[in-house]
């Protein structure tokens, strides 16, 4: 199989894009023009981490018809991961300069570290974690909700139930994951101090790579049988029963691989934003996300990214000129591509390019219109 | 024909919210046969395709396929993998792929998804693939989506699935509805080669198309069987003149 000119495009765009912001950042002095200041490589990073949750929001709704409202949820739990992570780091440079046991447990009078922190002082370990922790939660969550056949709308409003349920826990001190505030303060990652410039380019550079890495599986994955099958599932799934297929055990595959992409990508955004709290549960980052994806072009992997870069530029330049009208802009937004945009920006192009491949059908998007409003009505009202 | 019992109904009954759909049902299918089963409208035709493909499960009764494999204890994918395929009324196609891979993720084999995963189109898929498309014509348009095709070419892919999925039992319904008559003609001789290899229950209204099959004919009425026999048996039968014909 051929690298085709879309997916050329999207790797060039990625990886180049960050080499040359690397570049600028570094190499341009800083009383030039073209010079990058850090914190903007630190947003660039950010953009990315979000995109590759936008890469596994599109992998399963877009391919598989699985509209899921609560994937922020594994997006958090992968960065509660490297979280932990980088709160075990920190070691005995806390103010409370406890060599084991991370501030917010010694401000609430802990004296031992609990057994689910085992562990979290080894990088690797933090690692298996991330993709761990949300493909089991994925796994278990898909196996009954997919076997029991529950689908569409009832699917989503779980997936808001789920990752409302976990926000709720995580506020809670005593569950020992910093309650309300969460994990910040952080030092260094693998020694590599997280406020010097190279270290925040690395990471983006990183993100990007992993973007990159995360985007070619999905492709891969789309494109084998297995995504034919999916899209099979998407519009027909009962026929696809009556051909010996079993629908939910396809669906279970790219739901869990789903989660596990969702986690890196929150895994890579905590170092980058510098801290993590239970408000990355919130139901309405889920919708965001999924608005992202609805604006890029739903079922084309590279819209999800490009959905999720524009937003997200427009968000950062919106919240600081009129703070007050964000959600209006973003509910009026995902209204807007819903009514005069169903396949998105990507989809603008592809029209005009005639592009073969696994596309939205019509009555699938009169599905998404007709589901389109409630959301929409969530983020304004 | 050999004989042997290919699929068993055995005193069925199937009830939604105490109306009777299907009612002590029992029917006996030998293989390589071809079946024309007729009844007026809610005679439980449709219903006794969804407890045979396992849409439906009976409240009392047994479903034997082959030697005594009880198809009411298996969901819809078990039972199509033993060798069920159903064509139903309205041609039912995976319209954003193209005709190709329609067909190919009909081809019997596999179903895994750790199989479709890496699965790579094989030498004798690729030759099962061509042959389909020479019989159902559609060669010319392998690549097209299915969705861009016409309603009787969709019909025709859809004939082409289930014989690339290869059944030993092919469940057809109302496969002439809103045909014309050449095509309904062309329906039953595909129908007739289609029963050279593998037996065949067709659901139908049309009366011509059921009498041009020239097969054995079961009537269905309030949920068991009325009468059985040839088109012309059938057609003299008091009861049938009575409850579905006379009418």
């Amino acid at each position: 199989m051929g690298v085709d000119r879309t997916t050329a495009l999207t790797l060039g765009c990625v990886l180049g894009g960050a080499l040359l912001l690397a570049c600028l950042n570094l190499l341009a002095p800083e009383a030039s023009a073209l010079h990058v200041p850090n914190f903007a490589v630190s947003l660039v990073g950010k953009y990315l981490s979000y995109a590759i949750l936008a890469l596994a929001i599109d992998l399963i709704w877009g391919y598989a018809g699985i509209l899921s409202l609560g994937h922020g949820a594994f997006f958090a739990l992968g960065g509660y991961a490297m979280g932990m992570y980088l709160m075990r780091e920190i070691g005995a440079r806390g103010v409370y300069a406890n060599p084991v046991l991370p501030d917010f447990m010694v401000f609430i009078g802990w004296n031992k570290l609990p057994w689910y922190w085992y562990g979290f002082d080894h990088f690797w370990f933090a690692l298996v974690m991330v993709a761990l922790v949300p493909g089991v939660l994925a796994y278990v969550f898909g196996w009954f909700a997919f076997r029991s056949r529950v689908s569409g709308v009832y699917l989503s409003i779980i997936t808001q139930a789920l990752t409302y349920a976990l926000m709720l826990a995580f506020f809670r001190n005593d569950m020992g994951f910093g309650g309300n505030n969460g994990m910040t303060d952080f030092k260094d990652i693998l020694g590599f101090p997280l406020n010097r410039e190279s270290t925040s380019v690395g990471l983006m550079l990183l993100t990007a790579l992993l973007l990159s890495a995360a985007f070619l599986v999905a492709r891969a994955m789309t494109r084998s049988r297995f995504g034919r099958v999916l899209v099979a599932v998407r519009d027909a799934e009962p026929r696809t029963r009556f051909l010996g297929y079993r629908p939910e055990s396809y669906k279970l595959v790219v739901w869990v691989v789903s989660a596990v992409i969702a986690g890196i990508g929150g895994a890579l955004y905590v170092p980058q934003v510098g801290i993590i709290n239970p408000s990355e549960f919130a139901p309405a980052n889920s919708i965001e996300a999924v608005i992202w994806v609805a604006v890029g072009g739903r079922g084309t992997l590279a819209g999800a990214i490009l959905g999720a870069v524009l937003v997200n530029l427009g968000k950062t330049w919106l919240t600081s000129a009129l703070p007050e009208i964000w959600l209006f802009a973003i509910g009026g937004l995902f209204i807007f591509v819903t009514l005069f945009l169903p396949r998105g920006i990507i989809g603008l192009f592809a029209a005009r390019r005639r592009e073969v491949g696994p596309a939205i059908s019509a009555a699938e998007e009169e599905g998404v219109a007709a589901a389109a409003p409630a959301p929409a009505r969530e983020l304004t009202g | 024909m050999n004989g042997d019992t290919l699929l068993y109904l055995d005193g069925v009954t199937v009830s939604f919210d105490g109306f009777k759909a299907l009612n002590e049902l029992s029917l006996l299918l030998e293989a390589g046969e071809m079946r024309a089963v007729i009844g007026p409208n809610g005679a439980g035709k449709t219903t006794m395709m969804d407890v045979i493909t396992g849409k439906t499960r009976p409240d009392t009764g047994r479903v034997v396929f082959g030697a005594d494999t009880d198809l009411t204890r298996l969901d819809e994918p078990a039972i199509a993998r033993l060798g069920i395929g159903r064509k139903f009324q309205r041609p039912t196609v995976f319209e954003p792929l193209s005709v190709r891979d329609n067909l190919l993720l009909a081809l019997a084999g596999d179903r895994s998804p750790r199989f479709a995963l890496w699965a790579r189109e094989s030498a004798a898929e690729r030759q099962r693939l061509d042959e389909l498309l020479a019989t159902i014509r559609l060669g010319a348009e392998e690549g097209r989506r299915a969705a861009d095709l016409s309603h009787g070419q969709k019909q025709w892919l859809e004939i082409g699935m289930l014989l690339a999925q290869e059944p030993k039992l092919l469940l057809v319904d109302e496969p002439v509805a809103g045909m014309t008559d050449a095509e309904t003609a062309e329906t039953a001789d595909l129908l007739r080669e289609i029963n050279k290899t593998r037996s065949v229950v067709v659901v139908e209204h049309d009366m011509a198309f059921v009498r041009a099959l020239g097969v054995k004919v079961t009537v269905l009425h309030e949920g068991s069987v009325l009468a059985e026999g040839s088109i012309d048996t059938i057609q003299d039968h008091p009861r049938v003149i009575e409850v579905y014909l006379g009418r």
